[in-house]
């Protein structure tokens, strides 16, 4: 069972694309290559990689001057809404809001109403990918079934139908106990356990992280050791079992000291950070502004400039946007009666090349790696590659193109982007995934 | 002419702060007369909307809105649309129907007023939101303290003593405090005392062994859902009095106390502290009209001095 290959993406059919794209700057960590090239779609697949290249019979011909071409992006860590949440987001927005970042591929989270826990609503869901999705996505289990944290879910059938991984995220798992079981019967499947790590006991009613900017707002704390000792605990128990673990948004610098120690001692766990988490800090909250407010919660700058170089260096291995949709009439409230959550699918890219790239702190072959092919691996997908015979699954982006973060740039049925109204530069301008066009910003 | 809300302290610079308080001073005169009320906003309505319950504070805007002729409405929470999950938005939709000058507003949420300012044209006055913010306290705390010790507040030492994480009194009181230049101290158990609050420039302490070298005591109300099972911030009211209560033997002759009501007698304060001459608590009731009247006078006629000379 271990490793078995079964599809773990659906999309819908569509032309496959015919397309030259002249100059761009061929940015590809599969290839290590950084330089600039034409490259030449046909009927789907890369044909070439070259200088000076001719559009066969009907390839229409993209030029690319200035522009970056990339693998495209690969979200393991999305709440697609569906089942359940459609008025704020469906598959066909989400994935043309995916599509609009960049992104080929998106994995959602199994925290849908009804909870996506049995194979025969995940079938369902691949049924539906098959039919409103642009984009390739897949789907998370809940590792209990209706994320009640008492019983497991039936792993192996579920990964049979094709689930990415198993994960109760949103909550908690209850109990180390819970947590080493799930572990142990996930290993059938070959599949890992995604963790929230967070101590509730620590949280309880917190809406921000705890520190000078909570002290000053009257707002209760969440502390940063809700996360560590959580993340802590969960690569104990990983460690124990030698299981595949997957911690899911990282977000502090003691939780970092952790994994750092256990990824020494060669426990097989992977970690990811969200792009607010990598840009943003607790003084953004000052505004009390909902569209801030998210679990876990931004943090001081301490921690995200931590975040950042473990990024850089590997630590993390990837990005992941923890892209949560909520519709206006819930976020339009005071922020401690907001729920949490952002949507990022439509900013990544442009706010990671923007703060990261444009700063040195980051380079942009590493980014695209954290963003495409380390997540690709993590979910046991093809990595997306400019390579002659990939299935052409790229996008271009232009780093001089400046856009305001709005209803019509995010494709999203929300818009509770954190950087909602911010004018950004560099935008995403092409994107082809599974072989089809999917997104063009100049069509 | 812009509207202008009264959300926090920091929407207000010394010069606005001078300012209400010397149009307060020029209103009391007002309030020693037979006949207390001058026609200054005859024709202004002024609706309040008490999300969280307050007799104190909503009277004492009632009073001052009274006392200026300006028509009022009030708007509770019980038997009010609002319990029957109107959202926020909506109801301060439905409030601007009626055209007010100004809407006071009090919401157990942070940030709740600044929030409602978004959606209506009138002008807002918070009255509390949260535990973030409570302007009008603090300027009335400043007036009192005015009237007591004069102009000059500079250098002197005020210890704020109590439950400082649960209190917007407090966070309103640091900004006021430190504007007028007093050098503020914080002091209380550590699971009331928010983490890192000293990145707003003040002292925090623990017990009580520095407090007379403080000129004033200001006390918080210690709130009794605070002691419930599972929230264990104090293991008992009994126990807080023991160690934070202010009773004789903890204040120095002539050091002022102030406390922002309603107090419990015997825990955060003793019966004879309370009824002390050298206790603010009633200056500061008495404070809270003229200064109300003052934020809503100059809230609708605007911040100008030439504005003040018409008063
Ligand atoms: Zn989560
Ligand atoms: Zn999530």
């Amino acid at each position: 069972m271990a490793g078995t290959a079964t599809q773990r993406l659906w999309c819908k059919r569509a032309a496959k694309a015919d397309l030259l794209v002249k100059g761009a700057r061929v940015v590809d960590p599969t290839t290590g290559r950084d330089e600039v090239k034409d490259v030449l779609v046909t009927r789907g697949r890369i044909a070439a990689v070259g200088d000076d290249l001719e559009p066969g019979g009907s390839a229409a011909v993209r030029d690319a001057d200035g522009c970056l071409l990339m693998p495209g992006f690969v979200d393991l860590h999305a709440h697609f809404r569906v089942p359940g949440g459609e008025d704020a987001e469906d598959l066909t927005s989400l994935t043309a809001a995916a599509a609009a970042g960049g992104y080929v591929a998106a994995f959602g989270m199994a925290n849908t109403d009804p909870v996506v826990d049995n194979a025969a609503l995940l079938e369902g869901l691949a049924q539906r990918a098959q039919a409103e999705a642009t984009v390739p996505v897949g789907f998370h289990a809940a590792v209990t079934r209706g994320l009640q944290g008492e019983q497991l879910t039936e792993m192996v059938e579920l990964a049979t139908a094709g689930a990415v991984a198993f994960s109760d995220d949103g909550i908690p798992l209850r109990d180390a106990d819970l947590l080493r079981k799930a572990l142990q019967y996930a290993s059938v499947t070959g599949r890992h356990i995604a963790v929230h790590a967070e101590d509730r006991s620590l949280t309880r009613k917190g809406v921000m992280h705890e520190g000078a900017v909570s002290a000053r707002l009257g707002l209760a704390g969440m502390p940063s050791i809700a996360e560590s000792i959580e993340v802590e605990r969960a690569l104990e128990v990983a460690a124990y079992e030698d299981a595949r673990l997957h911690v899911c948004h990282v977000s502090t610098a003691a939780a970092l000291e952790h994994l750092a120690r256990f990824k020494e001692r060669g426990v097989p766990v992977t970690a990811e950070v969200c792009p607010h988490h990598l840009t943003l800090t607790d003084e953004a909250v000052v505004t009390l502004d909902a569209n801030v407010k998210m679990n876990p919660p931004l943090r001081p700058e301490a921690d995200r400039a931590a975040l950042v170089a473990a990024l850089a260096e590997g630590l993390i291995d990837c990005v992941a946007t923890d892209h949560a949709p909520h519709c206006a009439d819930d976020k339009e409230v005071p922020f401690e009666e907001a729920p949490f959550g952002v949507i990022g699918l439509g900013t990544a890219f442009a706010i990671l090349y923007a703060e990261l790239v444009g700063d040195g702190a980051i380079d942009l072959l590493t980014l695209v790696d954290r963003m495409s092919s380390a997540p690709a691996r993590i979910a046991g997908i093809p990595q997306p590659s400019i390579r002659e015979g990939a299935e052409a699954g790229f996008c271009l982006f232009d780093p001089g193109d400046t856009w305001t973060v709005g209803r019509h740039t995010l494709h999203s049925r929300s818009q509770n982007s954190a950087w909602l109204g911010k004018e950004l530069r560099g935008r995403v301008i092409l994107t082809v995934a599974a072989g089809h066009v999917v997104w063009d910003a100049g069509a | 002419m812009t509207k202008r809300d009264l959300l926090s302290m920091d929407d207000l610079t010394r010069t606005d702060v001078d300012l209400i308080l010397d149009t307060a001073e020029s209103f009391l005169p007002i309030l020693q007369r037979d006949i207390k009320k001058v026609p200054t906003l005859r024709g202004r309505t002024i609706v309040s909307y008490f999300h969280e319950a307050s007799t104190r504070t909503s009277s004492s805007f009632d009073l001052a809105a009274k006392r200026l002729s300006a028509d009022t409405i009030a708007l509770k929470k019980s038997g009010s649309a609002i319990e029957k999950g109107e959202s926020l938005k909506d109801t301060i939709l439905t409030l601007s129907a009626y055209s007010p000058d100004i809407i006071v507003m009090r919401h157990p949420s942070a940030g709740a007023c600044r929030l409602a300012a978004r959606y209506t044209p009138a002008s807002v006055i918070n009255a509390g939101d949260g535990k973030y913010q409570h302007p009008t306290q603090c300027l009335l705390d400043l007036f009192t303290l005015r009237q007591t010790f004069g102009r000059d507040l500079d250098g002197m030492k005020i210890s704020i003593v109590g439950d400082i994480l649960h209190s917007r009194v407090a966070r309103s009181d640091i900004a006021g405090f430190q504007m007028m230049g007093m050098h503020v101290t914080l002091v209380g158990p550590p699971t009331m005392m928010p983490r890192d609050i000293e990145s707003l420039g003040v002292a925090v302490e623990h017990d009580l062994s520095h407090l007379r070298t403080a000129d004033v005591i200001y006390l918080l109300r210690i709130q009794r859902e605070r002691m419930q099972a599972g929230a264990n911030f104090l293991p008992s009211l009994r126990e807080y009095a023991r160690v934070w209560g202010i009773d004789r033997s903890r204040v120095r002759p002539g050091q002022k106390v102030m406390h922002p009501g309603p107090i419990n007698r015997g825990v955060e304060i003793s019966g004879e502290i309370a009824d002390d001459p050298d206790t603010l608590i009633l200056e500061q009731v008495e404070a809270g009209l003229s200064t109300r009247m003052a934020i809503l006078y100059r809230t609708i006629v605007g911040y100008s001095d030439s504005a003040s000379e018409e008063a």
